[in-house]
């Protein structure tokens, strides 16, 4: 167990607790920049993905993890992003570099215009006007047929830097590395952010409202702005998405696709940038591993392969179950505990990590 | 005529995204938390019954079968508080919503796995009938919707306000603890109620299949009892009723005097203009705390 003494306010703020973790993480970034020379085009494919969805997953993580306001409408600002992108650079010819931030910030202005009105409302009634976005963006993209191409949809370009092209298909090595500078960038920011006076007041905002205005933290232009910096990074990652996608319509951004960006959170630990990149892996990992299943069985009974349709939205929600009942603090939480379980070996006691029993009183009568 | 007809059929859909909606109240006012899944609790009741009663499948008297889902979608909803909602006792809310969305996820796959993915109808004897009254042409089936909608919210208001229990369904719900100390089983009134808003959901799924087809992603209607039930006033019985006929009114009259396409955005543009101007539903039951 390694104790770290701490003198100073910095000291309490460095962006890594000690070297040690620090050459962790360094190892981690070389390991992913140097992973395509270790496996297949395919599962480069797949771990771009896997970056993309932890870019919405922050984005997500931000309002739900650190503001504790649930939302069930990002995937509405991920569909602004792509399609305030794709829309930048064919119709204002901009180069990727300008559209790209572009399309963050305006699902940003979009987050913080429609946080305006909701922030005013908490937990469930939140909860159900995000809900109601998502349904409307849908709806709205249909309906904005001259721009959006409707029920058609669009076709994303090729990213272009500099007279470089990435594309999926023709050099997905290369958009991996542009996707992981980006998160990089965006992971970067993120942690910077928790440190700031305003990742500060974020937690206040989520763990005790009233107490937060006690101490005078403005409840209401807190929320908006974290509703602002998490539509940004949604949106970011939605252009990102619409371009790995290469088309894409209205049924891409769904309702389903905003309910498992929190599932993804959740999944991984909520609170942590660490969750987000946990349920990113599993959400994609999950499909390969039901179709490799599904081979082998059908292999080992000879049958021909067996397909259920909704099979994997059913397994996902079996295991998100799990979680909530036996792992509030999703993936990143059990690797704490089992972190602190070596560190401490053999002083590691059951109730380290209990909280305390709560009990619920209405939100009717406050 | 034209209109009359438009208001029936339009009554007669929000009574069941009415239906829905007091199985979202019943569970949040007696124990706080929503139940997202409640539109798939009622695709899942429709689906048993249909299971038991459609020719294809067993072919039993259409009124047994109405009783034994009732049955089964009760003693679920009770098994799901005390299996499964127990253990999240004192938990937040979100990590209730969390959980329900991802059971109606489960539910959805299942009901797909047994009973298949393609449209289907109940077939039951009050569907695809009809009533004249002039030149007026109601379903026998819209009626009988409207009918027992009201009925039931009626029933489950008295149950609410006059009984032993009702009062302390509430009660469990204001103040966990002091209900404890007031000697309510607050985790029995719990399931008791998971239960109840189970068979509310069964009903409102029969009528709903009798009305029309039923498949597995008939659960999505739940989105819209929830704009009704927001509208109404989460926590108020008979705003979960007043906000559906208001959802299933509008849909008729804007589908056809709005453009194709915009009349399925109406129910929650209603929802958002009535959460910023009105935040807690038309009968409110909310006062907030201020420091």
């Amino acid at each position: 167990m390694r104790t770290v003494f701490k003198t100073s306010y910095d000291a309490d703020i460095r962006l890594f607790k000690h070297n040690a973790q620090a050459f962790w993480y360094l190892l981690l970034f070389a390991v992913a920049i140097l992973l395509p020379f270790l496996v297949s085009d395919f599962l480069i494919g797949e771990a771009t993905l896997v970056l993309i969805w932890s870019i919405c997953g922050m984005g997500l993580m931000i309002l739900v993890g650190q503001t504790g306001q649930a939302s069930l409408g990002h995937a509405a600002f991920m569909a602004i992003g792509a399609y305030s992108n794709v829309l930048y650079q064919e119709h204002f010819s901009m180069p990727f570099l300008l559209s790209f931030p572009l399309s963050g910030l305006t699902a940003g202005i979009a987050g913080a215009l429609i946080a305006l009105p909701t922030t005013r409302l908490h937990g469930i009634y939140l909860a159900i006007a995000t809900l109601a976005i998502s349904v409307l963006a849908e709806d709205l993209i249909v309906i904005l047929e001259p721009i959006t191409g409707g029920v058609a949809g669009l076709f994303a370009p090729d990213i272009q830097i500099f007279g470089f092209t990435f594309n999926r298909y023709g050099n997905p090595v290369e958009l991996y590395w542009l996707v992981l500078a980006i998160t990089f960038v965006i992971v970067y920011l993120y942690r910077n952010l928790l440190r700031s006076p305003l990742g500060r007041s974020f937690a206040a905002v989520r763990d005790s409202e009233v107490s937060a205005k006690a101490m005078g933290v403005n409840v209401a232009r807190t929320k908006m702005l974290a509703f602002a910096v998490s539509c940004t990074i949604t949106g970011l990652g939605g252009a990102l998405m619409g371009h790995f996608a290469t088309v894409f319509t209205h049924e891409t951004f769904n309702l389903i696709m905003s309910i498992t960006l929190l599932l993804i959170i959740v999944v991984g630990g909520l609170g942590t940038i660490h969750g987000a990149f946990f349920g990113a892996i599993i959400f994609v990992l999950l499909p390969l591993l039901i179709s490799m299943t599904r081979d082998s069985v059908a292999w080992l009974t000879g049958a021909g392969s067996i397909t259920i349709p909704g099979l994997e939205q059913g397994i996902f929600g079996a295991i998100l179950i799990g979680f909530i009942l036996f792992e509030p603090m999703g993936i990143y939480g059990r690797w704490l505990k089992i972190r602190t379980y070596f560190q401490l070996f053999p002083f590691y006691r059951k109730d380290m990590f209990r909280r305390q029993k709560s009990y619920l009183k209405t939100e009717r009568t406050r | 005529m034209d209109i009359l007809q438009l208001i029936v059929s339009g009554l007669a859909n929000g009574c069941v995204y009415g239906l829905i909606a007091l199985g979202f109240v019943l569970i949040y006012k007696a124990t706080e938390s929503v139940n997202f899944a409640q539109g798939d609790f009622m695709m899942l009741g429709a689906f048993i019954t249909l299971g038991f009663t459609n020719a294809h499948y067993m072919d039993l008297p259409f009124w047994l079968s109405v009783l034994m889902a009732i049955a089964i979608m009760g003693v679920l909803g009770y098994l799901f508080d005390m299996v499964i909602l127990r253990r999240m006792f004192g938990q937040s809310q979100v990590a209730v919503v969390i959980l329900t969305i991802a059971l109606g996820f489960v539910i959805r796959f299942i009901a797909g796995a047994i009973w298949g993915h393609e449209p289907q109808s109940l077939e039951s004897p009050i569907a695809g009938q009809e009533l004249r009254f002039g030149g007026l042409v109601l379903g026998l089936d819209e009626v009988w919707v409207i009918i027992v909608t009201v009925l039931l919210t009626g029933v489950l208001y008295l149950f609410f306000a006059r009984t032993k229990l009702g009062v302390a369904m509430q009660a469990s719900s204001q103040n966990q603890l002091a209900a404890y100390y007031m000697g309510i089983p607050v985790k029995r009134v719990h399931s008791l109620i998971w239960g109840l808003s189970g068979i509310v959901a069964t009903i409102a799924g029969i009528l709903f299949a009798s009305k029309g087809s039923i498949d597995p992603t008939a659960g999505l209607l739940g989105i819209k009892a929830f704009a009704a039930a927001v509208i109404g006033g989460f926590g108020s019985l008979p705003g979960a009723l007043l906000g559906g006929i208001i959802v299933g009114l509008v849909e008729p009259f804007a589908a056809r005097y709005m453009p194709a396409g915009y009349s399925q955005i109406f129910p929650y543009l209603i929802l958002i203009v009535m959460l910023v101007v009105r935040p807690h539903g038309i009968l409110s039951q909310i006062q907030t705390k201020k420091v």
